[in-house]
């Protein structure tokens, strides 16, 4: 039941997929994207990863779809007919695809409780995570305790791409006094 | 190996392949950071499926429980996801300064205007 | 946007009812899913969902662009000030178990100022991003 459902999402975010990229119209685009981004985090939801599905529907579908609107509308732009024919982009990634689906072919199966991922490392977590830090959100746990410094550094990548845009869209107002 | 053991992976495959696709053939800048955001998700969701079992629940410690699923590629991915929001406004920031400079997002247009001597003078 | 009444209405009632469930997000991470990132971003909706509605430059008088600009660095001075925390205390970098004389009472300490950390940083970033972004727009206009 669980891996139908997932299969069933899986295959509406093909559908998206495949209008988003047929489609010319930006605005539509971004629309779709925010489309796969909430059936990405429904998805997510039926993979047991809940922490993951929320941070995806406020993120994914919502401060991004923003922000691409926001950038759209400063853009105001439509996509041009393409000049050329899209068949040696689609023969490579065709390729791509191809090799990477005979890499899975040596996977273990989905959900099968005897692969190494769910032997290996997770299993300390899960038994000795709420003992030794008392919280019972094992994802918190590791997120914040056991790989602290991991998230320091990705909080430091967040800060310095907000620092980025800054330099980059803040020229504006010397700008304007400049002109004045 | 039944046809469905890896039928979501192949999904997520064909996913990536659409947004690598999308970056490759289509001209906008904004439609290729949109194939870059579909390329980078369905590498979440292919981080994410191999953690999920059958039957179990997510993974927060309770007595009424037995079977979770893995709480690892939960936490990769969780701040993966804040960090690519935040490149990607990266990305949508030298979008509009480009066209700020240019005039235009699109990519053959630009690659016009920074020939040196063929088109770049006669356009208005 | 601004002169749509039911926007407004709606706006107003669903407003604080976001941020009380970021807030709760936040607060409530280490036993249910939630954290800092969800909770910073849940919140940084709740003010571009104000902005959107009332216009940027009432967004803007409640949280003023030095706020935001202070809270992108703040987040993460808090978080390598738990880090530092812990080498004072005679452990390692990031070290929780020295913070509190009972080792898992240190752990829910760290926890809480780090996702706070967290929490600051990635709100204070998106609404960076959204405040530049909506600037230009209106500049433009």
């Amino acid at each position: 039941m669980e891996t139908l459902i997932v299969n069933t999402l899986l295959s509406l975010m093909v559908v998206a997929v495949v209008v988003l990229a047929r489609t010319r119209n930006l605005f539509a685009v971004i629309v779709l994207f925010g489309l796969y981004s909430f059936l990405m985090a429904t998805v997510m939801v039926a993979l047991d990863a809940v922490d993951v599905a929320m941070t995806e529907a406020a993120v994914g579908a919502g401060i991004s779809t923003v922000l691409m609107l926001g950038a759209l509308h400063l853009c105001r732009s439509e996509e041009a007919k393409p000049a050329h024919k899209p068949w040696l982009p689609l023969a490579v990634t065709a390729a791509t695809g191809l090799v990477l689906v005979y890499g899975t072919l040596e996977l273990p199966a989905f959900s099968d409780p005897a692969a190494p991922i769910h032997t290996h490392v997770a299993p300390r977590y899960l038994e000795d995570g709420p003992r030794e830090t008392g919280i019972p959100n094992v994802v918190t746990a590791v997120l914040a305790s056991y790989r602290g410094f991991d998230t320091l550094g990705e909080t430091t990548v967040v800060f310095t791409a907000g620092a980025g845009i800054i330099a980059l869209l803040r020229r504006r107002r010397r700008n304007s006094r400049d002109g004045t | 190996m039944s046809l469905f053991s890896h039928f979501d992976y192949w999904v997520m495959i064909f996913l990536a392949m659409a947004g690598l696709f999308i970056v490759i053939a289509r001209g906008n800048l904004i439609k290729k950071l949109v194939g870059l955001g579909i390329f980078q998700t369905s590498v979440y969701l292919l981080y994410l499926a191999p953690g999920k079992i059958v039957g179990g629940t997510a993974p927060i410690i309770d007595a009424a429980f037995k079977v979770y699923s893995n709480p690892l590629p939960h936490v990769l991915i969780l701040t993966a996801i804040v960090v690519g929001v935040a490149t990607l406004a990266l990305g949508l920031a030298l979008v509009v300064r480009i066209r700020e400079a240019y005039g235009t997002i699109e990519e053959d247009e630009l690659l016009r205007h920074e020939a040196p001597d063929a088109g770049g003078e006669s356009r208005p | 946007m601004k002169r749509d009444m039911v926007l407004r209405v709606v706006a107003k009632l669903l407003i604080p009812f976001i941020l009380l469930f970021a807030i709760y997000v936040q607060f409530h991470g280490d036993f249910g899913p939630g954290g800092g990132f969800q909770a910073g971003v849940i919140l940084a909706a709740a003010m571009v969902f104000y902005a959107m509605i009332y216009g940027l430059d009432n967004a803007r008088r409640v949280l003023p662009d030095w706020l935001v600009e202070s809270m992108l660095a703040a987040g993460v001075l808090l978080y390598l000030g738990v880090g530092f925390a812990g080498l004072l205390l005679g452990g390692n970098f990031l070290d929780y178990f020295v913070l509190d004389r009972d080792p898992v009472a240190g752990q829910h300490r760290g926890v809480f100022w780090i996702e706070l950390g967290v929490a600051i940083t990635v709100c204070g970033v998106m609404l960076k991003i959204f405040y530049l972004f909506a600037a230009r727009g209106q500049d433009e206009a």
